[in-house]
This record gives C-alpha cells, sequence and structure tokens, in this order.
C-alpha cells in the first residue's frame, strides 16, 4: 500500500503489505461471521438465556491475551538467549503486549457485563477475576518499563526479564477456578477431559471466535510491529542528527581557540 | 431479545476498542512511514 509523502514526489510505504491486506480481510470477514453466529444464530443458553451471547466475545478475547503473552515471553526468550541480541525479538514482544493488554482490557469489562447478569455484580473479588486483573495490570506495567529511557537493547533486556515473569501468572489465572474455590465457571472448552461442555451452533459460533479473533491478532501485531520498526529508525535518525549537529559545535570551539 | 444492552454493549466495547486501537495505530504508522527512508522498512 502506497502513501503519497508530504511533498508529494517520491511514494512511501506504510505498515501495509499484501500480507497484511490477506490477514485484515479474512479478520473482517470472521468478525462479520463472530457477530451473525454471536448475536443471531446460535440459539439462547437453557440457564444463561441470551446472556450467554457475551462469550463468544469474552472467550475469544481472553484466549488472544494469553496467546499476545504468551508470544511476548517467546520473543523475549529468544532476544535473551540468542547471540544476535536481534531487536527484531524485541519489537514483536512489544507489538504482541500491547495488543495483549487491549484484549485482556476487552475481556475484563465484557466479564463484568457478563458478570452483572449471572451473578447480579459487576465485580467480586474472586480468585479468577483478581488474578485475571493482575496479569493485566502486570503488562501495563511491562509497557511503562517499554517507555523508560535508555538504548533500544536496555529496554529489550528489562522488559524482557518482566515479561518472563509476568507470562507465568497465566497458568495461575486458567487454573484458578480449580485451585480455589471461585464464583467463575468452570473451563467450557478448554477441559482436562477434553470434552467440552458445550455442543452443536453454540460450540461452531464459539470457534468463529476464535478464529476471527486469532487473524485480527496476526492483523495487529505485524501493524504494529512495523510501527515499533519506524519508532525505532526515527530515534536512530534522530540521535545521529544529534550527534553530527554536536561534533560541528565541537569543531567550531576547537577552532576558535 | 431479552438483556439485549449487556449482549450488544459487549459486542460494541470488543469491535469499538479494537477498531479505536487499530484506526489510532494505523494513522500513527502512515505519519512516521512518511519521515522514515524505504531503506529502513525491511518489509517494502
Amino acid at each position: 500500500m502506497a502513501n503519497a509523502p508530504a511533498g508529494g514526489i517520491t511514494p512511501t510505504h506504510d505498515t501495509g503489505t499484501r500480507v497484511t491486506q490477506v490477514f485484515g480481510t479474512l479478520a473482517a470477514l470472521g468478525v462479520a461471521w463472530l457477530c451473525a453466529f454471536g448475536l443471531l444464530f446460535s440459539p439462547a443458553d437453557r440457564d444463561q438465556r441470551e446472556s450467554v451471547r457475551i462469550m463468544y466475545v469474552h472467550v475469544p478475547s481472553a484466549w488472544v491475551a494469553y496467546l499476545a503473552f504468551g508470544v511476548t515471553a517467546v520473543a523475549s526468550a529468544l532476544y535473551l538467549l540468542r547471540s544476535s541480541h536481534s531487536l527484531t525479538w524485541d519489537r514483536l514482544a512489544g507489538a504482541s503486549a500491547e495488543i495483549g493488554v487491549l484484549f485482556m482490557g476487552v475481556t475484563l469489562v465484557t466479564g463484568m457485563l457478563w458478570g452483572r447478569l449471572s451473578w447480579g455484580v459487576f465485580w467480586t473479588w474472586d480468585a479468577r477475576l483478581t488474578l485475571t486483573a493482575f496479569l493485566f495490570v502486570t503488562f501495563l506495567g511491562y509497557l511503562a518499563v517499554r517507555r523508560l529511557g535508555g538504548t533500544q537493547h536496555q529496554r529489550a533486556k528489562r522488559s524482557a526479564v518482566l515479561a518472563m515473569l509476568g507470562v507465568l501468572e497465566i497458568p495461575l489465572v486458567h487454573f484458578s477456578v480449580r485451585l480455589w474455590r471461585s464464583l467463575h465457571q468452570d473451563a467450557t472448552v478448554a477441559r482436562i477431559d477434553g470434552d467440552p461442555d458445550l455442543d452443536g451452533l453454540m460450540l461452531f459460533s464459539l470457534f468463529v471466535g476464535l478464529i476471527a479473533f486469532t487473524l485480527l491478532y496476526v492483523w495487529l501485531v505485524i501493524h504494529r510491529q512495523r510501527a515499533l520498526v519506524l519508532e525505532d529508525a526515527l530515534d536512530d535518525h534522530g540521535l545521529d542528527a544529534a550527534l553530527v549537529e554536536r561534533r560541528a559545535e565541537a569543531a567550531l570551539q576547537g577552532g576558535g581557540r | 431479545m431479552e438483556d439485549a444492552g449487556f449482549v450488544i454493549g459487549s459486542y460494541v466495547v470488543v469491535l469499538g476498542g479494537i477498531a479505536v486501537y487499530a484506526a489510532t495505530m494505523i494513522s500513527r504508522a502512515r505519519r512516521l512511514a512518511r519521515r522514515v527512508p524505504d531503506a529502513d522498512k525491511p518489509w517494502t
């Protein structure tokens, strides 16, 4: 995808390519299918009635948040462990964490709406809810740490350590409903016995949501990772310009003595 | 639909939140792309 620059002379490229167009189109189609199945075609639940429709956006949002934080941790480990210490892994980690925070945030909000209908309250200090909020805050902190000063490699090292610690909370969040007496229901699909507690159109609608949101994640993470490349390139150019300016000043001062 | 406000509200929060984030991020990326030469964009 080409954009005309401010000067309007040389075309420049933004973060879109054929790959992002394909993922973006598939994600948009997936979201349209999700809305059709989630809001119209899937039946109401016997116990939860119409409020079960929130599940088709709540569960996929939580899944993408887990996936995003997992990718952040793996990319962080690859940055630290590989001898090249490539900033590509660091940017992938940062991009994925930002999108994970977005999806974790909407998971919390949709969970509150669903909780109001199921339990009568928006929030309760239940183990699953509290740990999910803690995971959200941990990765918000991760994003804050990425914005501290220093070089790009200093940023990468300190945030990688935090990501690898933060991701350890995910199994705790997922199994919290079994470890403690939780108000939150047990896993519906990712069950230990491998037998989903949903059938027919409801299970299909949930899988449509999982696929659509995974495609959305891939599309967003490619764009965000490329935007981080641009931000780092501008930082480098700014630093180069400042060094040239400083050397010119030093040369002038030296010549004046 | 019973509880339509909560159900539709949850879809609006999720899809609206993602749409706002995507629009903001891509528009910022486009602004940055104009200031960076294509040589620094490995995907081009």
